[in-house]
């Protein structure tokens, strides 16, 4: 299958790996969104997961060993915030800019020594004659196990926020704290267990980063995935099966506008990155529009601090 | 990390001996030299390289030179301060490493006429200003003779960062040494418009190799590109550092940005009291261009060839822009025998004829 | 176990006392970290804190203080009001960037024209490049109930292409031999914004951004619009029945970082940066939210805090330069000084008790 000399089937395998790891970030910040923590510093996390898991591969020998010390370093990091922000009531939008900063600096720092390292290597998984079936094979049976993992936590998530309790208790925290305080829900609790899982699926794209898609390590190598991340969960408006759309549509048209270079078309790089934030702009206003006078598509209480004075 | 501990100790010595002391004529006070690197030292390509050019100036030198650097500094204000400080501090000699530092470098040496100023990839100087560049073009005619010969499908990729003449003269002159050996090669590019993005790049690197190439050179800092040739079982070249652990495939040989003999040559004159002002336009011949070593992957005929071709640019019998060449439209560029001139190509913005990439605009 | 008391009023003395708690914690912290990097530490914090001030050439210092904290205190000046509203505009390094962008391309289009008008009429573009990039927002959430945390976020970054693009396509110097950038408005007399006074660090930018934090300190507190944007903040329900048209009030707060965002970005580019470069968004737009934060949206902190923002800066270079420490340590550091700021913030707002549940 091929449009304008472009094999799709190539295009289509390419793109879900180049979108691992801005899908598995914003999955993250989805859910710490949906119990109405603003946390804008998914750049740091995500950095932090990347050399997390680059040192505990590197150390142990095995990969999936440095995908947990990622996933662990991210959750770190989230708890940090989620300290200023849950316990100390500090405001979540600067704690967020101050927590990429810092996660960038300490990466850094970490990193120093494992550069020009190279990782064990990430093994793709064996389908065996699935992998050989006409188009499906190379896009859905010729991946790595996170590529996998990260669509099963879109349905994980999915499953969690709609039919578990606990998902629905995660989203009342987020609609009205107060009144879910009220009802003897442990805002603060949930909101801490929600930030863990963010940073920690946060850390695990930083890991796909540096053990993976790169796969090495160097400082700052994140270049700007976990605003990506916060963009697509808007994108999504707020829910999991259209973060796997947007994670895709973002992914896709980096993957596309190289591809078109260099399949010869000359084409207008920087116009053309514009696009996905362009269109975000715009379904946002869509739904907002909608939503005008009903519920609104974000948490009501996104960014809000939460004190219980009883 | 002994080591870099045992250098940050010795330097804060030197510093402490040098401020404490003030103008106290002390015989022994070290000569202090500073760079300013866009980058941090960790990228493993252009500011990693310069800053092992800075480790061999105090290898060099010993305890006559006391070197320093800042990392990380955006082109613009900041670059202007840090020169400033450089200054203030007592450097005698400030090597600013990007293009993009050159208008604050300007600023900065009409302040200060007794410090000298290095400006790498620079045009402006002054007296107190010298510029310098490396001819990495001579380095892509090798690698466009190696990827000519080794080709099977025809097809090089060539993941550019920015459509600057730097950048554009490598891609010609990696074009026309791979027809010259394969007139049936064909040269796909895609720009990254980044240095350094490990993500972009290894994305580029596969749709260049979906798009069929089997040879991948890079002139963007990162390795992801290698790893994606090695996944992929073709070919591939190391630039700025030497990138030797991805040989012997895919990486069959590199471009090395090696600063280190003009670092030396030019603190050596400073030590002298023989630093002029000048432009340096370094290759192969002074050592500024290396060319890491070509692999056992690449068969011998071709491998004496690309020899032979480094032997005679750093000869300087031949000039990887020697005619009859033409532009991309056709018109005539360099007559038969003719050879570009420095001016021409220090502000190359056109393909020559058969590239069918089209520049951005 | 730990209760906290929300004050009914913030403490007049913990206003003034956490800051100087959160540096002093940050320099314990600091010195473990640089201690922990084999630096000497007492040495590390007086390269940072006091060289800079008080130490040799500190009179070229104080001026780049002022340079690198006149945008930081310009953009957060605006913001702050907003933020007081419960507005919140986040998108103010895209409002910089497009009104560095207005402000060069005004001065570009008319090089090598000289007249005094030249340098007005680009501050003039510069503040309605900032102030229509501010408003894409406020129209969207008041016609569509758009939230304009995330639709200035998303702006930021087509204001970063919109950079890019001008930066490779119609804003290049034509004189630059191919290579990316637009002319240099220092080496245009009628565009450059140059220092005041020679060796100060003042420019037309740290002037605005005296005069904003002036302006919204009045406007704040002798001004009607000042009481409503707080009552807006406090009490949104009742700031209706106050009569605030919240749609007005959008508009004003985004319209008004907006356009100060822009200007501090035509005196950048005219000034101190020179050039439309890719990399010309330095972070600046962002670094400006922690700086509102720090200064506790009230303009006095607001200086103080730029200010101190701008220190850890240039502090730090010296640092990397004299002792060596790497660039990632010292943004570390600066992370570490925002966590103290903002968790001991705590304490101007609340009551912290120790002890079993009594009273409340």
């Amino acid at each position: 299958m091929t449009l304008g000399g472009i094999d799709l089937v190539a295009l289509a395998a390419m793109l879900m790996v180049a979108s691992t790891p801005i899908l598995l970030a914003a999955i993250g910040e989805l859910i710490a969104e949906k119990a109405g923590v603003l946390n804008l510093g998914v750049e740091g996390m995500m950095i932090m997961g990347a050399i997390g898991a680059f040192a505990g591969a590197v150390i142990t020998g095995s990969p999936a060993a440095g995908f947990a010390f990622g996933a662990l370093a991210g959750a770190g990091m989230a708890l940090i915030f989620g300290f200023l922000t849950q316990v100390l009531l500090s405001n979540q939008v600067a704690t967020g800019l101050a927590l990429t900063l810092f996660g960038l600096g300490l990466s850094a720092l970490f990193g120093k020594g494992f550069e020009g390292v190279r990782p064990p290597a990430t093994e793709k998984l064996d389908f065996g004659a699935l992998a050989d079936l006409p188009v499906l094979g190379p896009v859905l049976f010729r991946h790595d196990w996170v590529v996998y993992f990260s669509l099963a936590m879109v349905v994980a998530v999915w499953l969690f926020l709609h039919f578990s309790r606990s998902g629905l208790i995660l989203r009342a925290v987020g609609e009205n704290h107060e009144a879910a305080h009220a009802l003897g829900y442990r805002v603060v609790a949930v909101r801490m267990a929600a930030l863990a899982f963010g940073g920690a699926l946060a850390g695990m794209g930083g890991a796909y980063l540096s053990l993976v898609r790169v796969p090495q390590w160097t400082e700052g190598m994140t270049a700007g995935a976990g605003w990506i991340a916060l963009a697509i969960v808007v994108f999504a408006s707020w829910r999991v099966e259209r973060v796997l759309l947007g994670a895709y549509l973002f992914g896709g048209v980096t993957v596309l506008q190289l591809r078109l270079q260099a399949a010869g078309y000359a084409i207008p790089v920087q116009l053309l990155s514009m696009a996905p934030y362009v269109i975000t702009i715009i379904v946002l206003v869509i739904i907002s529009a909608r939503h005008r006078h009903g519920a609104q598509a974000a948490p009501a209480a996104l960014g809000k601090t939460f004190h219980a004075s009883r | 990390m002994n080591r870099r501990r045992f250098l940050t100790t010795t330097t804060m010595t030197a510093t402490a001996m040098s401020l404490g002391l003030g103008k106290a004529a002390w015989a022994a006070d070290p000569l202090k030299v500073a760079f300013m690197y866009v980058g941090p030292v960790g990228d493993m390509g252009w500011s990693f390289q310069h800053d092992q050019a800075r480790l061999a100036v105090d290898a060099a030198f010993g305890e006559k030179v006391a070197t320093s650097y800042v990392e990380n500094v955006p082109e613009g204000p900041d670059a202007e301060r840090v020169l400033t400080q450089m200054a203030l501090a007592g450097n005698k000699l400030i090597f600013a490493t990007s293009f993009g530092f050159m208008d604050a470098v300007m600023n900065v040496a009409a302040k200060f006429p007794d410090v000298r100023f290095e400006h790498a990839t620079g045009y402006k100087r002054a007296d107190n200003v010298a510029t310098y560049d490396a001819r990495f073009y001579e380095g892509r005619a090798v690698q466009g003779t190696i990827a000519g010969s080794m080709t099977k499908t025809n097809k090089i990729g060539y993941i550019g960062s920015f459509p600057i003449p730097e950048v554009v003269q490598g891609i010609n002159a990696a074009f026309i040494h791979a027809r010259k050996v394969n007139p049936n090669v064909e040269m796909k590019v895609v720009w990254a418009y980044s240095w350094f993005d490990p993500a972009k790049e290894a994305d580029a690197a596969t749709a260049l190799i979906a798009e069929g190439v089997d040879v991948l050179m890079q002139h963007t800092d990162s390795t992801a590109p290698q790893a994606k040739a090695k996944d992929a079982g073709i070919i591939s070249f190391g630039q700025a550092s030497d990138m030797a652990s991805f040989g012997p495939t895919p990486r069959v040989s590199s471009t090395i940005d090696n600063w280190a003999p003009y670092y030396v040559e030019r603190v050596k004159a400073m030590l002298d009291g023989t630093w002029t002002s000048q432009g340096t336009w370094g290759g192969i011949g002074t050592g500024m261009v290396e060319i890491g070593v070509i692999t056992d992957a690449v068969p011998a005929d071709v491998k004496a060839e690309a020899e032979a071709l480094i032997a005679s640019i750093g000869a300087g019998t031949y000039h990887p822009f020697t005619g009859p060449l033409n532009k991309q439209d056709g018109s005539a560029w360099l007559a038969e025998g003719e050879v570009a001139d420095d001016g021409v190509l220090s502000g190359m913005n056109f393909f020559v004829e058969g590239i069918t990439a089209q520049m951005p605009q | 176990m730990i209760r906290l008391i929300a004050r009914p009023a913030p403490s007049r003395f913990w206003l003034w006392a956490t800051p100087v708690l959160a540096v002093l914690a940050t320099m314990v912290a600091g010195a473990v970290l640089f201690a922990a990097l084999g630096t000497d530490p007492l040495e590390a914090l007086k390269v940072i804190f006091w060289d800079p001030l008080l130490g040799a050439n500190a009179g070229y210092f104080r001026g780049q203080l002022l340079i690198k904290a006149g945008p930081l205190m310009l953009i957060a000046a605006g913001l702050a009001v907003g933020f007081r509203a419960g507005i919140w505009n986040i998108g103010a390094e895209g409002q910089y960037i497009v009104g560095a962008i207005c402000g060069a391309a005004v001065g570009l289009a008319v090089y090598p024209a000289e007249s005094v008008l030249i340098f007005p009429a680009m501050v003039v573009a510069g503040a309605l490049g900032g102030w229509a990039w501010g408003m894409i927002p406020a129209l969207l959430k008041n016609r569509f109930g758009a939230s304009e945390i995330l639709v200035s976020l998303m702006l930021v970054y087509v204001a970063q292409n919109l950079l890019a693009w001008a930066a490779f396509g119609p804003l290049k110097n034509p004189a630059g031999f191919g290579f990316p950038g637009s002319r240099n408005l220092q080496q245009y007399p009628s565009a450059h914004n140059g220092e005041l006074i020679a060796g100060s660090g003042l420019h037309w930018g740290g002037v605005a951004a005296l005069a904003a934090l002036v302006g919204t300190y009045v406007l704040m507190s002798r001004h009607i619009a000042g009481f409503r944007i707080q009552v807006a903040g406090d009490a949104p329900k009742a700031a209706r029945f106050a009569g605030v048209a919240p749609a007005r009030l959008v508009a004003f707060c985004l319209g008004l970082s907006g356009a100060l965002a822009g200007l501090a970005g035509m005196f950048e580019v005219a000034g101190p940066s020179g050039q439309i470069t890719d990399a010309f968004g330095a972070g600046y737009g962002f670094t400006a939210i922690i700086v509102a934060f720090l200064g506790r949206l009230n303009p006095i902190g607001i200086l103080l805090a730029g200010l101190l923002m701008a220190l850890t800066y240039i502090g730090g270079d010296m640092a990397q330069l004299m002792l060596r420490l790497p660039a990632a340590a010292i943004q570390v550091f600066q992370g570490m000084l925002l966590f103290f700021l903002l968790g001991f913030d705590l304490l101007t707002n609340y009551q912290v008790r120790f002890g079993g549940r009594v009273g409340a």
